[in-house]
């Protein structure tokens, strides 16, 4: 990382142009050859600096219009253990331990799930559940009702 | 909702992630979709006006730049939902905000060039709203897997 890539990161984040040859105007914008960005871009995606590049879809736009994040009091000595499993369900699309926030917030595991209706989300949250057992004391899904902001990464330039 | 076209559900469910890197992309893409360089292109620039497609491009994982994302949390008093709202989203640091049914009502990721941006930022919520901010940071990623077909 260094100060062109930097430069490389402020121009792309807000997503690629939309033109035939996108990495040259890119180079155009921050003074080096379209070359150059796309080795760098390269660099940056095999280092997992960059994640992936595509389409970042608006969930409810696209038909999963039940969006829940499942929240789980999981016994700290099997938190670990169960979490890759919970990880590894295949509707589960993000799952993260996190700490809790006594006594407002019991919850230490989170596990993002989604679908056409809250039905379809509860059925996937019994699964998890299933899974968990009796390591599991409380749990919660809390469906978001409104997208109010979704721009993502934004660094200064 | 704008309906989706079938070239829209192929651009959905094929390009979540391993857009080239190469000279003309946009057309190696197109060539694998059997549409042309120009239908992508505009197809694009339609999903993105219409909200379908949030954003195209690179997606960054800060963390491995020295910074941090975190999942942070605020209990909005109902009467001044909106006004939060604004003073949350106006920093650059949010990168997603969702309103959600919890006494916790409003849940956003904070993304920071450096370790130290996140409890900057935390501080300026607090001050700006006058409400606490719950942070809930990652301790384990158990598995990360963003990438949803269209289902309309």
């Amino acid at each position: 990382m260094d100060e062109i890539d930097r430069a490389l990161i402020v121009a792309t984040q807000g997503g690629l142009p939309l033109v035939a040859r996108p990495y040259h105007t890119i180079g155009e914008q921050i003074g080096i050859a379209g070359e150059e960005v796309m080795r760098r871009m390269q660099a940056l995606l095999n280092g997992g600096i960059i994640r992936r590049i595509g389409a970042v879809p608006n969930h409810y736009a696209i038909g999963w219009t039940a969006n829940g994040m499942t929240v789980w009091d999981v016994a700290d000595d099997k938190v670990d253990e169960l979490g890759p499993l919970v990880g590894a369900l295949p509707f589960v699309t993000h799952s993260y331990r996190r700490p809790r926030a006594l006594p407002a917030w019991p919850y230490n595991l989170f596990a993002m799930v989604h679908g056409s209706s809250r039905e379809e989300c509860s059925a996937k949250a019994l699964e998890i559940r299933a899974l968990l057992g009796d390591a599991c004391r409380a749990n919660d899904i809390l469906y978001s009702t409104r997208i109010l902001k979704k721009t993502g990464l934004r660094i200064g330039a | 909702m704008p309906e989706l076209t079938a070239v829209d559900r192929q651009i959905i469910d094929n390009l979540q992630g391993e857009f080239p890197i190469c000279e003309r992309p946009y057309a190696e893409v197109a060539e694998r979709l059997g549409i042309t360089e120009n239908e992508l292109l505009q197809s694009l620039e339609r999903l993105l006006a219409d909200k379908v497609l949030t954003r195209f491009g690179p997606m960054y994982q800060i963390e491995r730049m020295g910074g941090a994302f975190v999942l942070a949390a605020l209990a909005v008093p109902e009467t001044r939902y909106e006004e939060v709202t604004a003073l949350v989203n106006a920093l650059p640091q949010v990168a997603h905000n969702y309103r959600r049914e919890h006494a916790l009502n409003m849940w956003f990721v904070l993304a920071t060039e450096t370790q130290g941006g996140i409890a900057e930022a935390v501080a300026r919520i607090e001050r700006d709203t006058g409400l606490a901010v719950y942070a809930f940071p990652k301790e384990r990623e158990f598995f990360v897997e963003m990438k949803l077909e269209a289902r309309l």
